[in-house]
């Protein structure tokens, strides 16, 4: 490659690796910085505490809580979105009248601003006003007035938090997984059937396997989303009732930007850290082993 | 017995559309390699995946072993096939592969090793079953799907053009496996392709289909020497068939029977004189491109093969008496294409 | 055995329906919702007696009324659509250059380095967004829709970047190679040769990052107060509720009325979304 080529790309990409450093870099060494100081919000001094910080939170039962919900939180959502997208896409799969309707019927939760459709759920789980209680009393399964709040009673409400996650992902994973499936030869479906397999048979032994690289991108990509995600909390509990549905990062906002103490949501946040880590590890391993023939 | 029956099949694609295939009748014989050959669009592979279960038919009927099967699904029907791709299963061994027809049919567990072995054997691919099939090579993969056809022992063979993917020198090989393969198992085998060479070399009958017509069944001697019509005469040869057209008839020969004139003995000659434009040195035989001297349209490009064993010394912008025998001439109808008996030579 | 098969193939026919049926009504629904809302009357909408799936009393445009006169909901419409094109135009400016240095010109360094930028799509805004308000009211930013302008294509450019980079893979290199025999330079091949076939990867990357812009919520909630200046949506479901009452009505409304153009323009380039994330992703 001429050398004058080298020189150009080089500086072709340049900006953006400036851009990127500057933006990305240096705020994630300075969340490092952060957790390891006493910086707050409109005071100026800033000194190193060593690992103060870290260990005031892990007493704090608030961060036990997050931690434990953030952890909880994703693994449903994932397992709800993993197989409910892989029925929908085998649904999808097969051409029929109307495709694309369903289909932008079906995109909606995720192309929807998170914050918009955390706020309509809000009003659908509303403590007098919820649709859900309406159909309920409706039906004779509680009285007026004796349904429960669903955001207002602490398993309830993480089972909305859930919910909406698991609303809002099953499209994305949908989409993913219906790429993948076009993705696969025709004939391998026909050979097998030619073979003698059914339709499950079919689907668990040949189109899963063959798909298991791209299902794979489509789980780290929920995981990130809902372990990262701190708008639908926000929007819908606040965290509350008493911290039942209190996330990490909502945890970090909360504490480091409303309760001014920057360096304790700074330390906060980086606890997200080795679960990116353990997710860019897997990503990486599945983009090799995609190379299927 | 007949193995495979096909009554007045029809598939057409989309309403007002001429169809795909249209009215087709034959009959396999037990145990023959039957070959469906035609050019893309012809509706080989269309007929090829009707008779496997793969497309609905329009109309007509499809028999295998005497029993209609229009309504049963492909494995329900007792059929093998191999594709273009050999679509093997990427994620399973050669092995595994190979048994998974058994496991889909419910083959008890302890019979599977017995039979697997029995197939990777029959086609030399033992040592290759712990293998992925992104390790083999084109030919080892066609025999892993071979085997993965015959391990079930069905009754017909499907085979759609699975020389297609592999390059030249590859496919000489892998056509003389095949060739072994089927006098080994001599099972019923229906074998699509494009390529007359290959038609020609494999087959015990040949379909030669057009535009989802059969234009003629029969023996590769059969449809080379005797086409039964224009279209069977220049798809099957090499360079294909010399055609001269008059009022209402058409006169074909082949290139190999255009000779210089005392090859033929004088009896036999119907004399042309051939005035040379081209020569092509090929070793074992050279292409003289040319044209015919008095005998209506001069601008038609007529070719002759000349073997090595005869005269040389053609050279190009000259004119020489050649000949063809009288039994090598064919007659067409000019209107329908189709083979008429002799007609009275109006050139002489 | 002819009934069995056309048997099966009905049921299989119902059971995909009643899924795709199912799933469409259940992932809409909130939208449905959210339309309800917006044209029903108060009297209505608070009515716990009333069927909520229908209109009992005539419907209403007072909800949309307050939206548009009485909010700032108009304001924030045109302070994201400026953001957007702003940051559209600044992600295009880094990342087209960018995505072509990648696909053609690195090798070996390539690969790794567009792996490490699809790597920093993954570190989540809710990591950086502490030490970034400190960057921001440090260049005095802060409370300014520009703070966004600046942070924002912190994750549209990996984004595009990975997204253009398949796309560039896919247009054969002997186009410049020809081009640059014929005398053109690199830089030059890439302006006019490469970038002008690029249209349609280029405003998928267009739709795409608006689309991501307007769906923001950490950021602008972090970085800027004012409601004059903040985002559509930060400010619907934040300065919609005055103290503790949520004017439901008017919030479902510009719900509706945000979500319904995103999703329109997402829509017509999924299909080339799809191609460049698994041409990307499988890498």
């Amino acid at each position: 490659m001429a050398v004058a080529d080298r020189r150009v790309g080089l500086l072709m990409f340049l900006p953006a690796i400036i851009f990127i450093f500057l933006l990305i870099g240096l705020p994630l060494v300075l969340s490092m910085v952060y957790a390891f100081s006493d910086a707050r919000i409109g005071s100026t001094s800033f000194h190193y505490v060593g690992s103060e910080n870290f260990r005031s939170i892990l007493q704090s039962p608030s961060f036990r809580m997050a931690l434990k919900n953030s952890v909880v939180f994703t693994v449903a959502a994932q397992v709800i979105v993993i197989i409910a997208s892989s029925a929908l896409s085998i649904a999808l799969a097969s051409p029929f009248r109307g495709r694309r309707i369903i289909r932008f019927l079906i995109l909606l939760p995720w192309v929807a601003p998170i914050s918009l459709g955390a706020i309509g759920w809000k009003w659908i789980l509303d403590s007098i006003y919820s649709v859900i209680t309406w159909v309920l009393v409706w039906a004779h399964v509680f009285r007026p007035y004796g349904a429960p709040m669903w955001l207002g009673e602490p398993k309830l409400a993480m089972a909305s938090v859930i919910l909406v996650h698991c609303w809002r992902l099953i499209p994305f994973s949908t989409v993913i997984m219906l790429a993948g499936r076009s993705a696969i030869p025709k004939e391998i479906p026909e050979a097998a059937a030619i073979d003698g397999a059914g339709f499950w048979r079919t689907e668990f032994l040949i189109n899963v396997p063959m798909m298991l690289p791209i299902i794979n991108v489509a789980v780290l990509f929920g995981t990130i989303f809902t372990f990262t995600d701190m708008t639908v909390v926000y929007i819908l509990t606040a965290g509350g009732p008493f911290d039942s549905t209190q996330t990490l990062p909502n945890l970090a906002f909360t504490t480091g930007i409303q309760g001014s103490d920057l360096a304790a949501g700074a330390a906060i946040s980086l606890f997200l850290v080795p679960v990116l880590i353990l997710i860019a590890y897997f990503m990486l391993r599945t983009a090799h082993r995609a190379e299927v023939v | 017995m007949a193995v495979v029956e096909i009554r007045n099949l029809t598939k057409v694609f989309k309403e007002g559309t001429p169809g795909a295939v249209n009215n087709i009748n034959l009959e396999t014989k037990e145990g023959e390699f039957l070959v469906l050959l035609g050019p893309s669009g012809s509706g080989k592979t269309t007929l090829l995946r009707m008779i496997a279960g793969l497309e609905t038919p329009t109309s007509g009927e499809i028999r295998i072993g005497g029993d209609v099967v229009n309504d049963l699904s492909p494995r329900e029907r007792g059929i093998a096939m191999v594709f273009q791709s050999y679509a093997l299963y990427p994620h399973l061994s050669v092995y595994d592969n190979i048994a998974f027809p058994l496991k889909a049919q419910k083959v008890p567990r302890n019979q599977h090793k017995q039979k697997v072995e029995w197939a990777a054997g029959l086609l030399g691919i033992g040592k290759l079953l712990g293998r992925k099939p992104r390790e083999l090579s084109g030919g080892e993969r066609q025999r892993v799907a071979l085997a993965r056809a015959i391990v079930r022992q069905p009754k017909v063979f499907l085979l759609d053009e699975p020389l297609s993917n592999l390059d030249a020198k590859l496919r000489a090989s892998a056509r003389e496996e095949l060739e072994q393969f089927h006098s080994r198992v001599q099972t019923t085998t229906i074998y699509v392709t494009h390529d007359q060479i290959e038609a020609m070399a494999m087959g015990d009958r040949i379909v030669v289909l057009h535009q989802g017509e059969v234009r003629q069944i029969g023996t590769p001697k059969d449809v080379y020497d005797d086409p039964a019509d224009t279209f069977v005469a220049t798809f099957l040869g090499s360079p294909p068939m010399n055609l001269l057209e008059f009022s209402d008839f058409i006169v074909g020969f082949r290139p190999e029977s255009l000779v210089p004139e005392d090859v033929i003995p004088g009896s036999a000659q119907v004399k042309f004189r051939f005035r040379v434009n081209y020569v092509e040195y090929l070793g074992a035989e050279r292409v003289l491109y040319g044209g015919l001297e008095g005998v209506g349209s001069d601008s038609k490009e007529i070719v002759s093969r000349l073997s090595w064993t005869m005269p040389t010394g053609y050279e190009a912008g000259k004119v020489y008496d050649f000949a063809v025998a009288q039994m090598d001439l064919r007659f067409f109808d000019r209107q329908t294409g189709k083979r008429t008996n002799a007609r009275p030579r109006p050139w002489q | 055995m002819i009934l069995r098969g056309q048997i099966q193939k009905v049921g299989d026919r119902v059971l995909q329906y009643s899924v795709l049926l199912v799933s469409a009504v259940l992932l809409a629904f909130p939208f449905y919702w959210m339309f309800i809302a917006t044209f029903k009357q108060n009297i209505d909408l608070y009515n716990t007696d009333n069927n909520p799936f229908k209109f009992n009393l005539p419907p209403t445009l007072d909800h949309l009324k307050l939206l548009f006169f009485e909010t700032r909901y108009v304001r924030w419409l045109g302070n994201t659509a400026f953001v957007g094109v702003l940051v559209v135009i600044i992600t295009l400016a880094f990342a087209l250059p960018a995505a072509y240095a990648l696909a053609r010109l690195t090798g070996r360094w390539g690969q790794r380095l567009g792996i490490g930028i699809f790597l920093t799509y993954l570190i989540p805004p809710t990591l950086l967004f502490i030490p970034l308000s400190r960057v921001v009211a440090l260049l005095g930013l802060q409370d300014t829709i520009w703070s966004v302008v600046l942070v924002y294509p912190s994750f549209t450019i990996p984004f595009s970047i990975w997204l253009l980079m398949g796309f560039f893979k896919s247009i054969p290199k002997e186009l410049e190679d020809a081009a640059m025999v014929d005398g053109l330079s690199r830089f030059e091949a890439f302006v006019k040769l490469v970038v002008p076939i690029s249209t349609s990867g280029i405003l998928t990357v267009v739709i795409f990052t608006f689309t991501l812009v307007t769906q923001e919520f950490v950021y602008a909630l972090t970085f800027i107060s004012p409601e004059s200046q903040q985002m559509v949506g930060v400010g619907i479901p934040i300065f919609l509720v005055r103290g503790d009452v949520y004017f439901w009505g008017s919030l479902m409304a510009a719900c509706l009325i945000t979500s319904l153009p995103i999703a329109f323009l997402y829509n017509m380039f999924l299909d080339r979304f799809i191609a460049g994330f698994t041409v990307g992703a499988i890498k």
